[in-house]
């Protein structure tokens, strides 16, 4: 049976990591890639970047970084944050990214997804979607959420799912930042729509977030920042006590 | 020298870098036919559509090539579809035949599963294959795929990953081996099943 994922994501600006993190022994703690290694060693299944350069140099930085990473990394990692294009998401995937997430340009155009599927299987398109809670359902916002845009989430990701995506990447707003844990009834209800993998995001604060994740909603794996950037839980440990509670996990010992 | 063909296809950088880290030092990532059977062991990958990924090599005459190199008996190494390619159709893109170096077909997966088959998952050993020597039953790799391999003879399958049902994880022959995961995306287990292979083909 499939395991269940634990995934680390790095916000990364102009090729520098944004947070600061407790890896004091790290050489170059803002260098996205000895922090995504780190990552790796400890028993990450996966490793999101999150692009966040605003500069008219990010295609250039966002390749260049896709392509030391895919040198350096174990494990499968996807690059995400401001891909418009399926000509800049073939580029990303070329330079060594398994996975490129589209976000506010899926929304402005749901072919986006179906083009990047087309040049490299839908495996490789995930669909991010970022969603705040409304008095009826949820609702897909975009640009960090300070733009709505109207869409039902959960009618969304079918959406996006039909037009070529292979995962979705789900963001409660809400949540995010908040480690007030994910938010369940969200990612139950996307969860359920699709038979695509689901990645739940947004809210993690501790081990007993993710216990509460894989044991009541249908999700394939939990996204964490903050919650091991600041080293209060440790990867390896998370996954030690996810194994003890009874959910399948890749044990760390087998990781790089 | 131990060849990855190249045909626009695949993660060759990650390949490149896994090989390396599994005591690979002479790795080259090559569309030249020449390259290509001159090596100690070649390496097909692929990424994507079984049809895409078909016609690419074919274009490219490198299908011939690698079909030249089986019956050289240069040990070949299929990854993902790569490894599917090794086979005669696909429903993926019915109208584009694989190599037709194994028979059987590649079908897609069913079952009450997502698809695709996304993540980490155990790989259950069924018959030994030296290239797997270093794999312990019941280990961990990371598969990403909607389609699977279904040899004519099933004693071809090495190994065997559940996903709604059994699904081959591995095919292998004398000097062939075929996975469905990606080793070089599996963390130290990927790098063991891959020093193996190095190892079994450095001589």
């Amino acid at each position: 049976m499939l395991a269940k994922r634990v995934i680390s994501c790095l916000d990364v600006r102009d090729g520098r990591v944004v947070k600061g993190t407790r890896f004091v022994d790290l050489r170059d703690a803002g260098d996205p890639v000895a922090l995504a290694s780190r990552y790796d060693r400890e028993g990450a299944d996966e490793v999101v970047f999150l692009d966040i350069t605003a500069t008219a140099e990010r295609r250039r930085t966002v390749i260049a970084l896709a392509r030391r990473v895919a040198r350096t990394l174990s494990i499968p990692f996807c690059v995400g944050g401001g891909i418009g294009s399926a000509d800049l998401a073939t580029a990303i995937l070329r330079a060594g990214a398994d996975k490129v997430a589209v976000n506010t340009a899926a929304v402005r155009r749901p072919a986006l997804l179906g083009e990047i599927a087309a040049r490299a299987g839908s495996q490789a398109a995930v669909l991010a979607i970022d969603a705040r809670r409304r008095d009826r359902g949820y609702e897909v916002v975009v640009e960090g959420g300070r733009i709505a845009t109207g869409l039902d989430a959960i009618a969304w990701a079918k959406e996006g799912v039909a037009a070529g995506a292979g995962e979705i990447l789900l963001t409660s707003i809400d949540r995010d930042g908040t480690r007030d844990g994910f938010d369940l009834e969200l990612t139950a209800r996307v969860a359920e729509a699709v038979r695509v993998p689901v990645i739940a995001s947004g809210g993690a604060g501790r081990v007993g977030d993710f216990v509460e994740l894989f044991a009541r909603t249908g999700s394939d794996a939990g996204l964490g920042a903050s919650i091991f950037h600041s080293g209060e839980v440790l990867v390896s440990d998370l996954k030690r006590e996810l194994a003890a509670r009874g959910v399948r996990v890749r044990p760390s010992t087998e990781a790089a | 020298m131990i060849a990855i063909v190249d045909y626009g296809v695949g993660n060759l950088a990650s390949l490149d870098a896994a090989l390396r880290r599994a005591g690979a030092d002479d790795v080259r990532i090559t569309g030249s036919h020449v390259d290509l059977l001159a090596a100690k062991a070649v390496v097909l990958p692929g990424v994507g559509r079984f049809g895409h990924c078909a016609s690419e090599l074919r274009r490219l005459g490198l299908d011939v090539i690698v079909r030249i190199a089986r019956d050289r008996r240069i040990p070949l190494l299929g990854l993902c579809v790569g490894m599917q390619l090794f086979f005669d159709e696909s429903e993926e893109d019915p109208g584009t035949p694989g190599l037709g170096i194994c028979r059987g077909r590649v079908r897609r997966l069913g079952g009450d599963v997502r698809v695709p088959h996304t993540g980490w998952n155990q790989v259950r050993l069924l018959r030994p294959h030296p290239w797997l020597a270093g794999v312990p039953d019941g280990a961990y790799f990371y598969f990403v795929h909607s389609y699977a391999v279904e040899p004519v003879d099933a004693r071809a399958i090495v190994a065997s990953v559940d996903h709604g049902g059994p699904v081959t994880a591995a095919v292998g022959g004398d000097g062939l081996l075929g996975l469905q995961f990606h080793p070089e995306k599996s963390g130290a287990m990927g790098t063991s099943a891959l020093r193996s292979f190095v190892r079994a083909t450095a001589g």
